[in-house]
């Protein structure tokens, strides 16, 4: 089943054309990889399904982006209620200055979950789904910033999962990590994957094939070719495509 | 030949002479003020009223009038400086009106004080007649602190990291609920030591109360803030060159008590900026 399916998607930023004709579709319960040289616009695709480039000054989006069928570009879209179910973990790890605790339940709170035991449930499970529970339980109050970088990093898709997202979005979620340490949150992420679509950008290619299940090339903002993992990397149909996996490009 | 060597000895002796040249006065005004006030200071200097034409007696109302003016005075501008820093930090777009308002903000922190207080005199006095009040005074006082607390404030509030308002906008949390819950608390403490250089300077200034609220002599303290009322800076003028034969005793006493008041504020504010510098981590 499709979870998000674009149609025509076209983004401008002022005069710059950052995605041309996106049509794609990602399944649910399924690891989506985005790859592509710098600059080609994943980040740009990735911060449309969360709505996150309304932020950006002079930026025009044009086409359709449907998820679970209803299209979310239109003035009537709850963006509270989209970014809820459409989480993003960031490069840099980047948990609040706060306790561990809080940091978790910051999103819930607000959203006025304010019953303590609902909120202790809530920090459980939540570290428990990013195998951090049995590490931290004894030093929920202490500040995150003390954390080691795999540490944040796990706990801000805890700090996510406790919003009860659908869709998680995750741009180069490894980047700043050692390799065991990516290595593992490659371990996490299968795990998560059946509760949630996930869609990672990376520029690590052997990610992408370790990890995915399906994969979309992009160049210059076109995606150039879009389907199962095992096949782009065995089998790609497009010569661009080729040469990026084969690394003779940059 | 040039020598480098004796280049850099030579340049050394100049910053350091021009260093001297700042710091040796204020190390002599405060030695000077504590020496001969630190003697006047009792008991009965704080907490009486001036007696025989202000010759005698304490400064007590001064102290009291200086404790109202500056309340009011951040009572009126902390507020209204906030809202503004925090209107041009996480709302204003950055555009032509933007940055003449910034710039004009910027400007305004250097109008000399006098001119706040004519500002303050036409406007509060004349035109709302308020009169001579601590209304008028705080008002004014508000007024010309009000570029020192936004400029901090700004400071303060682009100093939170933008990924902390960018992960908690992606949580699905609202942009003022951000703004509460994220970057207000991670900004208090700059905002916190631009209110006491604040209240420091609204403390020592006497222009702007001169025409606004200053009386000369008030044995009874203000009754509400339509009253006139008596303050450190004006009083220490007063006694300085309007009444004759002060005993110096007296005068640098006065001079104490505000030198005392305003420079703890801003060991306050310093003690608190470098508290929460070695606390920040990101
Ligand atoms: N806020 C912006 N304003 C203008 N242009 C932008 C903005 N953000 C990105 N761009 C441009 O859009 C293009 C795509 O950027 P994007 O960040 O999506 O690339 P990316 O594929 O994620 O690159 P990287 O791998 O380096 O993260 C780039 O050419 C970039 O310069
Ligand atoms: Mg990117």
């Amino acid at each position: 089943m499709s979870k998000i399916v674009t149609k025509k998607l076209n983004l401008w930023y002022s005069q710059f054309h950052a995605l041309k004709d996106v049509h794609a579709s990602f399944e649910d319960k399924r690891i989506t990889a985005i790859i592509g040289p710098s600059g080609c616009g994943k980040s740009t695709l990735l911060r449309v399904f969360n709505r996150m480039n309304d932020f950006v000054d002079g930026v025009r989006t044009d086409g359709e982006v449907l998820i679970d069928g209803e299209d979310i570009l239109n003035g009537r879209t709850d963006l509270v209620t989209l970014r809820k179910k459409v989480g993003m973990v960031f490069q840099r790890p980047n948990p609040f200055p706060l306790s561990i605790y809080e940091n978790i339940v910051f999103g819930k709170k607000i959203h006025g979950e304010t019953k303590r035991e609902q909120l202790d449930i809530i920090v459980e499970k939540s570290l428990k789904s990013v195998l951090l529970w049995d590490e931290l339980k004894d030093k929920l109050n202490s500040s995150a910033l003390l954390l080691s970088l795999e540490q944040k990093q796990r706990l801000c898709i805890a700090r996510l999962i406790a919003v009860q997202p659908e869709v998680l979005l995750m741009d180069e979620p490894c980047s700043t990590l050692d390799p065991q340490a990516t290595a593992r949150i490659e371990e996490l992420m299968r795990e998560l994957k059946s509760n949630y679509s996930i869609i990672i950008v990376t520029h690590n290619m052997q990610q992408a094939a370790r990890v995915s299940d399906d994969t979309g090339f992009m160049l210059l903002g076109e995606l150039i070719e879009f389907g199962k993992t095992s096949e782009i990397f065995t089998a790609p149909k497009d010569r661009r495509t080729e040469e990026y996996i084969t690394g003779r490009y940059g | 030949m040039r020598n480098p060597y004796r280049t850099q000895k030579i340049a050394f002796f100049f910053l350091l002479l021009s260093t001297l040249l700042i710091v040796v006065p204020v190390g002599l005004i405060v030695v000077i003020i504590i020496q001969k006030g630190l003697p006047a200071i009792n008991w009965q200097f704080l907490s009486e009223v001036p007696q025989q034409g202000m010759r005698a007696g304490g400064i007590f109302p001064a102290i009291v009038g200086t404790f109202y003016l500056v309340s009011g005075a951040i009572l009126f501008a902390l507020p209204i400086g906030l809202l503004a820093a925090v209107y041009l930090t996480e709302y204003a777009k950055d555009n032509l009106l933007t940055r003449i308002i910034k710039l004009a903000i910027v400007n305004l922190a250097g109008v000399p004080s006098v001119v706040y207080g004519l500002f303050g005199f036409a406007l509060f006095v004349v035109f709302f007649k308020f009169g001579a009040s601590i209304l008028s005074g705080s008002l004014t006082l508000g007024i010309m602190i009000l570029p020192v607390i936004i400029t901090t404030s700004v400071e303060a509030l682009e100093s939170v990291p933008a990924s902390f308002r960018e992960v908690s906008l992606s949580l699905g949390v609202s942009k003022w609920q951000t703004i509460r819950n994220i970057v207000l608390p991670n900004a208090v403490p700059g905002i916190l030591t631009g209110t006491i250089l604040g209240l420091g300077r609204a403390a020592g200034e006497t222009a702007p109360i001169l025409f606004t609220v200053a009386a000369f002599y008030l044995p009874q303290l203000p009754a509400s803030i339509f009253d006139q009322a008596m303050a450190l800076p004006y009083h220490l003028y007063v006694i300085s060159t309007q009444v004759p034969n002060v005993d110096e005793k007296v005068r640098y006493g006065t001079a104490f008590v505000l030198l005392a008041l305003v420079l703890s504020m801003n060991l306050v504010a310093i003690v608190i900026r470098s508290k929460f510098r070695k606390k920040k981590k990101w």
